[in-house]
């Protein structure tokens, strides 16, 4: 048991430290950063901001892992977003009860990805083409169900979805938390990840091993869709409104950042969903951090460019390959820990 | 030729008929740019029904957000003999040589809320809003309602680098100087959204102390400010009261967070640039009156005071 948790704490290793580093800065700059206190119930504090404001990336993040161990990519999640957002907004004005528009949301959001998987996986589409189509049309279908309009509602079910809380928590961060779990289990307590890694590492000797790549396949865009559709509710509850033209904007981008911070290679194969969570945490915490610190807004792309540059330098092959060679003469004294185990 | 036989018959009607009615049997073609925002769906809207009250025959063309469809469109519109276009322009560059093909068709072309690169001889008119102006209205208002009091002001700008942004800011700061008692203690960009304007929003209330050295919000747009009004209240502040709240564009939901008493104050960015420009045409063409080159609107500013209610009930059907 302790081996596996070492071993996963070393997986996790060079994104908790870029956390860290990054939480001390802003806590330098901004002092009250780390202060937590409880307000109407709920925890409430920058720290707690983070976790919430994250939670649309995160829960992207969740999916796209998934989707780029299978050697895939979903360009659509941000589009796919606009339209649960859109759908969730017009059904619950036009006097569904809550747990009907959740329902529809989320079937939306699954049809969505079948429709991405289906050409990834049975018309053999490059998955940057194959999502790139609902990316461009996503939006338009979103702007004709609002009608071009924000759409508000004042529905409380599905405001407390996105601002309010359960357990001093915010509801997204709950959401995300428990989805994150369930999602990382499944993967893992079965044979599940390690099939979706066999297809990411060689989709034709999968096959021919008895694998059932495109089952698979469709399954990992239906699970990035699920986890659109979750994040387009929050993202709509949270402004009490689904505005088609902006909710989910770029966020994609985001999302395939938050992967590839967290470690996980873009050519498919190994994956963590915990490292993704956290590469996801990591660029909120940037966002935070610079809203926080007061810059004009000019500088905000920049900063934000500048630190990612930076812990992707730490994770490159190079650096690393660097970094051992500096380490090696301090381990001659004791035994490495590898030698040890 | 079509334009000598358009003014005539304007003439002739204008003889026989009163008032707004002169302009009828006009055709008239309008290159929009699309429906990016829910401002431009109400732009639109409002040019059909200027028409519509003229009894003008509005020739529509969507744009898509693409100059190249405008160039098409106003190609198509002097093919077809219109008397007049209507064009609100992607872009501000690239119009000299379409523009030219109207004007040696004599065709006016009337310019709507935004300007192009191109020498002024090309078109009749521009009517647009002055950005600047609408900062200083907003600025002037906070100045007038803190009275000489101590006030820290937090801004949300709009997406950095945009005119609107650059404009409003600095009207707004315009209006400010010379008063010491109002301060500009954050700016941030709020990219013109709610949910930006809510997140920028609650990092501002973080790092001002709860919220307690905030008196006032400046939001370039409504849409911010909405999304910032829900952040102070689950801050456990009053919108309204505690920090006051002023914006721009005049959106029907502002209307309604003005009659819950959470937003205070906002600064028209009227849709309405169609019945200006209608105006300037039928004076053209009826006394070959040259306007000037540019009309401004009118940047009214609404309060609580303004039955925000029954503005909103007017506004609600108008497409935003």
């Amino acid at each position: 048991m302790t081996a596996t948790v070492r071993t996963y704490l070393r997986r996790l290793l060079p994104q908790l430290i870029a956390l860290a580093v990054i939480v001390i800065a802003i806590s330098m700059v901004f002092p009250g950063f780390l202060s937590l206190q409880i307000q109407n119930g709920r925890l409430y504090g920058s720290l707690i901001d983070i976790l919430n404001r994250g939670a649309p990336v995160v829960l992207l993040a969740i999916g796209m892992t998934v989707v780029i161990a299978t050697k895939g990519i979903d360009l659509s999640v941000g589009a796919v977003m606009a339209i649960c957002g859109a759908v969730a907004a017009s059904l619950i004005t036009s006097g569904h009860s809550l747990a009907e528009t959740l329902l529809a949301t989320l079937v939306v959001g699954i049809l969505c990805g079948v429709w991405n998987g289906l050409l990834v996986a049975i018309l053999d589409i490059q998955p940057i083409i194959a999502t790139l189509v609902l990316m461009v049309a996503g939006r338009g279908i979103a702007q004709l169900v609002t009608e071009g309009a924000i759409l508000t509602f004042n529905h409380p079910g599905l405001i407390f979805i996105g601002s309010g809380s359960f357990a001093g928590l915010p509801m997204p961060v709950v959401i995300w938390l428990i989805f994150g779990v369930l999602v990382a289990l499944l993967v893992r307590q079965t044979a599940l990840g390690m099939l979706i890694e066999a297809i990411g590492v060689n989709r034709q000797a999968s096959t021919l091993s008895g694998v059932l790549t495109p089952v698979l396949l469709i399954a990992a865009y239906v699970l990035s869709g699920l986890c659109a559709a979750i994040a387009g509710i929050i993202a709509a509850a949270d402004i009490r409104g689904a505005d088609a033209n902006n909710a989910g904007l770029w966020l994609e981008l985001d999302a395939i950042l938050a992967v590839v911070v967290g470690g996980t290679s873009l050519l498919g194969g190994r994956f963590s969903i915990a490292a993704s969570v956290l590469g996801a945490i990591i660029i909120q915490a940037i966002n935070t951090g610079i809203l926080l610190s007061g810059f004009p807004p000019e500088f905000n792309l920049i900063i934000k460019a500048a630190i990612i540059v930076f812990i992707l330098v730490l994770q490159s092959p190079r650096f690393r390959t660097a970094f051992t060679f500096v380490r090696l003469p301090r381990a001659t004294g004791k035994p490495t820990e590898r030698e040890a185990k | 030729m079509n334009f000598r036989k358009a003014l005539a018959s304007a003439t002739i009607l204008a003889a026989c008929m009163v008032g707004s009615a002169s302009a009828a049997d006009l055709v008239v073609g309008f290159s929009q740019i699309g429906s990016e925002s829910g401002w431009r769906a109400a732009e639109t809207t409002l040019t059909k029904q200027q028409a519509e009250q003229r009894g003008v025959d509005l020739k529509f063309a969507d744009a898509q957000q693409k100059q190249e469809n405008q160039i098409k469109a106003i190609r198509s519109f002097i093919a077809q003999g219109v008397n007049a276009i209507l064009l609100a322009p992607v872009v501000a560059t690239g119009w000299d040589e379409v523009l030219q093909e109207a004007k040696d068709a004599e065709i006016p072309v009337i310019l709507l809320d935004r300007t192009v690169d191109a020498s002024d001889d090309l078109y009749l008119t521009a009517v647009t809003s002055d950005l600047v102006h609408e900062g200083n209205v907003a600025g002037k208002w906070l100045v007038d309602t803190v009275a000489g009091k101590d006030c820290n002001v937090v801004e949300l700008q709009g997406t950095t680098g945009s005119s609107p942004a650059i404009d409003r800011k600095k009207g707004f700061e315009e209006a400010l100087a010379g008063h010491d008692n109002l301060k500009i203690i954050r700016s941030q960009t709020g990219d013109f959204t709610r949910t930006k304007g809510k997140e920028v929003m609650e990092s501002f209330l973080k790092a001002e102390n709860g919220g307690k050295n905030i008196c006032a919000l400046y939001a370039h747009n409504d849409d911010m400010a909405v999304g910032a009004i829900q952040a102070i209240k689950e801050a456990g502040l009053k919108p309204g009261t505690d920090i006051l709240v002023v914006s721009i564009d005049a959106v029907p939901d502002i209307f309604q967070a003005m009659a819950a008493g959470e937003a205070n104050a906002t600064v028209e960015l009227t849709p309405n640039m169609a019945g200006p420009a209608f105006d300037a045409l039928d004076a053209y063409l009826k006394d070959g009156k040259e306007p000037s080159k540019w009309i401004q609107t009118e940047s009214k500013l609404y309060t609580q005071a303004d039955d925000p209610m029954k503005v909103y009930e007017e506004k609600k059907g108008l497409g935003y």
